[in-house]
């Protein structure tokens, strides 16, 4: 037995959306952290709730990418691959290294379960994985065997399977199971037997490791070099519900969530429901309609209104965010983006909202837009377009995407001191109030709420005379109106902080991305750089309006590249918007950048010039 | 809510309806029932002794939509149909004030359907006015979705083939707790009810039959005139048999056990006539259905029940969950599974 030492391993769990595989991959992830590794996952889960067991549609994984360097991904390629069952294999194989690992549980590769999914013959008995380091491990016998004390119903036992698959794993990566006990103890205190099954297969599947002599190797992942502090795992729809309700406390206001459920958005909802300690306030509206409507309704009276939604969400939003715009209220519209059109790839990541979100309204509608990096860097996100909204008055399309949704990350946890205060100044004062008269520097008009005497006030979505608010049909009146929203959404790039640039800050190459895929860029960055050439990268938070900066910025470097997983739609808005040229790179496959993906991209480019 | 202004709120027992008058021109056609509504809604509220303030009333589009520029209140005249959903944000944000939803009855039935039905379900103490001209008057006379089958409009040349929808049905179907209905042209009446829904806590459900004397002149014609009114109007009052007529000498009755007729009082007896029960469901189910010729219409409070509203629940879950103490957004981030790295 030799221990071995890796600085980065990527381990994918795959199973039947059954196989309790998202959790097995959370408690790995939780682990590692703990251990000190840097990392970053990726769930990816069927869109049908419980399609047909052994089937290709059903097929559940977790990514986990964990090493002693700094992660920007879940990895490009699978060093350890765990499958359930065949359909697990067929659909992940692909992506496991040559030489991988590849564990899997035998009595999954039943007759049945091949057929299910066309394979002719076992792959374990020709010579397909030849390639590969196969474990073919009993897996279930074995659980079944560790817990057949507690006389389980045969159902329940076999579930515990996932915990044995764990176990091992724990042990190859030399991995202390003591916090999953941990938490198993806590979850199911109340089920003495469950809790017991689960525990004994879990060291059921360690011991199993130690003692088989299968496994000639085992691992070792030293401790990432992390910026001292204190950390916790944060998915980024966690980080988004907790950057709300930070927002809402920065700017002492109550906040106010109307949303309508959709996938990947539905768990921002499911977070603020259960914080009503804290005040918030969550409305499960009929519709998205309905939810953006409320949320209208909430502003108008005060509180720091948000809608949350998914692409098809947010098309049914477009008619209300026109009113939310001529209103000029606060309000913050966070699109979790993901595979379209229409219904497309529920589960499934995109970014190909942008254009949506820039123009998908009546009329001339322009609406400031942000988008978050990262998982943890949703918590700013929510509090920045929180404080745009608020400034200025208006409502803030944040984007996020399926990715980053559903992805995690460790996450130094922030200090509320640090973060400054949201200034919110309701209007009062009744001497010389019109409801459209302006801040001249943020061009916001004022924040009058229903209940302050003397304000007494009708807003609608009739074009309206500046200053006054009264109807107005008159021409000039619309035309400098129309001018006048459009010029607050661009004075909101008056206070925006410098752009920041990795890399080099001139030379060859400048990536410019947005969104999710700056995990990617960020980690393609050295292999670019490394070969005597100068690359920066910027992750755009600000898509509208675009950083002052940006330009000169952009002009320091012979190329552009701009990659994104839609057909171009930053690209298209950087050359409308600055008359950049720029190299497209595009992806729409409902998947994540691969790192290796943006270096080829990003080596055209470099090696066409 | 640190930031809300600190309210010193004024005295209600002074206001008048000029008080609720706005600066802005009325738009409506001349002759259209719209003015009658807004004069007994602005002669209604001086009286329920709620600072002015404190009123916000919120409209889709339409004509009858217009209204909130015309009330000198907190206003927001919005999207079509949207308006109760809108008022449930402002009502759950804001339970304190007073909510007023004014719509029409394209507004509310066609596009707005859907908010319609979820917020009288949910109970949301609010007052909906429905404008019903059986019309879409602001696009210029199509048929609405309470337009009479056969109705010739410019969208429907040979006749309207759809059968007509029936406000005070769905609005039962959607458990309201309070449905009345009244005419544009019956002041007294009609501010009566605009009273008795302010007073109702939850969603408070008026359907106000309007004349559009441009593109519908006249639907209402049997309700509103003199000398056919008397034959066609019942007005339902609480623990009184139902009774209508020139003389009132006409009721309504059941006759075989379960069907209700229009009977002659002399013969059939006032004892055994109907009763108006506003808050029996059935009552109120049955009475829903008297659409046909043969019954008078109905106007008055069909229905009347207490339940909890939307918003007092939602503020009492709040404080339920805020009871065992306040917390940080601070401990809220530093819970969950977290470690140090030194
Ligand atoms: C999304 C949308 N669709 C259509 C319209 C056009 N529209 C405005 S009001 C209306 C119908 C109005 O009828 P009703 O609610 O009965 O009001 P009335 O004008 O009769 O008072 C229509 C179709 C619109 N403004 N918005
Ligand atoms: S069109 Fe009809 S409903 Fe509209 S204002 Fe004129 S009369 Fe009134």
């Amino acid at each position: 037995m030799t221990t071995e030492q890796l600085e980065n391993v990527v381990i994918r769990f795959t199973g039947d959306s059954g196989d309790g595989m998202q959790l097995t991959g959370t408690e790995f992830t939780k682990t590692s952290a703990i251990a000190g590794n840097d990392l970053a996952t990726f769930p990816d889960f069927p869109a049908e709730i419980r399609a047909p067991a052994g089937t290709l549609a059903g097929v559940s994984g977790f990514q986990i990418h964990f090493s002693s360097n700094a992660v920007f991904t879940p990895g490009d390629a699978v060093d350890v691959l765990v499958a359930m069952n065949p359909a697990a294999l067929k659909s992940n194989l692909a992506d496991l290294k040559e030489d991988g690992v590849l564990i899997l549980n035998s009595e999954g590769f039943n007759k049945r379960n091949l057929e299910r999914v066309n394979y002719d013959k076992d792959p374990r008995q020709d010579s397909s994985l030849s390639k590969y380091r196969v474990f073919d491990v009993d897996i279930t016998g074995m659980t079944l065997k560790a817990i057949e004390e507690l006389k389980l119903n045969q159902r329940s036992a076999v579930r515990c399977k996932n915990f044995f698959a764990l176990g091992l794993v724990y042990w190859m990566f030399n991995r202390d199971p003591k916090h999953t006990i941990e938490w198993v103890e806590k979850k199911f205190a109340k089920q003495e037997t469950i809790k017991n099954a689960n525990i004994y297969a879990l060291k059921a599947g360690y011991a199993f490791g130690e003692t088989s002599e299968v496994f000639t190797h085992n691992y070792i992942v030293k401790k990432a070099d992390i910026p001292k502090g204190r950390y916790r795992n944060i998915s980024g729809n966690e980080a988004l519900a907790l950057g709300m309700m930070a927002a809402a406390e920065l700017s002492g206001l109550e906040l106010f969530l109307g949303s309508y459920p959709i996938t990947p958005a539905s768990d921002v909802l499911h977070y603020l429901s259960r914080q009503k300690k804290f005040g918030v306030k969550t409305f499960q509206a009929e519709d998205e309609i309905a939810a953006i409507s409320a949320a209208i309704g909430a502003s108008f009276c005060g509180s720091l209104a948000a809608t949350t939604t998914s692409g098809p969400g947010l098309v049914l939003k477009g008619e209300a965010l026109g009113l939310a715009n001529m209103l000029e209220l606060p309000l913050l519209v966070i699109d979790i983006q993901r595979g379209g059109p229409s219904t497309g790839l529920p589960t499934k990541t995109e970014q190909a909202d942008l254009m949506l979100a820039l123009h998908g309204r009546n009329g001339e509608s322009p609406l400031p837009i942000v988008a978050a990096k990262g998982p943890g860097d949703c918590f700013y996100a929510a509090i920045e377009a929180a404080r745009i909204a608020v400034t200025h008055m208006t409502p803030v399309i944040l984007l996020s995407d399926g990715y980053i949704a559903n992805g995690a990350e460790p996450w130094p946890i922030p200090s509320m001191q640090d973060i400054p205060k949201i200034d919110v100044q309701f209007r009062t004062e009744v001497e010389g109030f019109q409801p459209y008269l302006r801040d001249p520097k943020t061009l916001a008009r004022p924040w009058a709420i229903p209940g302050v005497p003397g304000l007494e006030h009708r807003v609608g979505g009739l074009e309206k005379q500046d200053v006054t608010g009264t109807v107005s049909y008159d021409p000039q009146n619309h035309e400098h109106m129309i001018k006048t929203r459009a010029a607050k959404v661009a004075a909101v790039a008056d206070s925006l902080p410098p752009t920041e640039v990795d890399g080099d800050l001139e030379g060859d190459l400048l990536i410019v991305g947005w969104g999710s895929s700056h995990g990617a860029i960020e980690a393609a960055l050295p292999a670019l750089r490394s070969n005597n050439k100068k690359v920066g990268h910027i992750g755009l938070r600000y898509l509208n309006p675009l950083p002052k900066d940006l330009k000169e910025i952009c002009g320091r470097y012979q190329n552009v590249l701009v990659p994104e997983l839609n057909m171009g739609q930053l690209s298209k808005h950087l050359q409308t918007e600055l008359g950049l040229k720029v190299a497209e790179y595009h992806k729409v496959q409902g998947k994540p950048f691969r790192v290796i993906e943006i270096i080829e991209a990003a080596k055209r480019v470099l090696e066409a010039n | 809510m640190d930031s809300l202004p600190v309210i010193n709120h004024t005295d209600p027992s002074t206001l008048s309806k000029a008080d609720f008058t706005s600066d802005q021109d009325v738009r409506w056609c001349p002759g259209c029932g719209d003015y009658s509504i807004l004069a007994q809604v602005q002669r209604t509220l001086p009286e329920l002794n709620i600072p002015r303030e404190n009123y916000v009333f919120v409209s889709g589009i339409g004509c009858s939509s217009r209204f909130p520029y015309y009330m000198n209140t907190y206003g927001m005249h919005s999207i079509h149909g949207r308006a109760p959903a809108i008022a449930t944000g402002i009502k759950a944000a804001r339970p304190d004030l007073s909510v007023w939803v004014i719509t029409g009855d394209g507004d509310s039935l066609s596009i707005g359907g859907n908010h319609f039905i979820h917020v009288m379900r949910r109970n949301v103490d609010l007052q909906l006015m429905l404008f019903n001209n059986r019309i879409y008057g602001i696009t210029k006379g199509q048929y609405s979705p309470t337009s009479e089958q056969g109705k010739i409009t410019k969208s429907t040349p040979m006749g309207s083939i759809d059968h007509p929808i029936n406000p005070v049905a769905i609005a039962l179907a959607a458990n309201a707790t309070f449905v009345a209905r009244t005419i544009d042209v019956e002041a007294k009446h009609l501010q009566s009810m605009i009273k008795r829904a302010a007073e109702h806590r939850g969603t408070s459900f008026i359907e106000v039959y309007q004349n559009c004397n441009i593109f519908n002149d006249g639907a209402f014609a049997p309700l509103s005139e003199k000398a056919s009114k008397a034959d066609h109007l019942l007005y339902l009052e609480h623990g009184k048999p139902m009774r209508f007529g020139k003389n009132n000498e006409k009721g309504i009755a059941m006759i075989g056990g379960c069907q209700p007729a229009v009977v002659d009082v002399q013969s059939h007896g006032e004892e055994n006539l109907l009763v108006h029960d506003e808050q029996s469901e059935f009552i109120a189910l049955m009475l829903s259905r008297f659409v046909r010729s043969e019954f008078p219409t109905l106007i008055g409070v069909i229905h009347a029940v207490e339940r909890p509203t939307y918003d007092s629940m939602m503020a009492e879950q709040l404080k339920q969950a805020q009871q065992k103490g306040k917390d940080t957004i601070q401990a809220l981030l530093d819970r969950g599974d977290s470690w140090e790295v030194t």
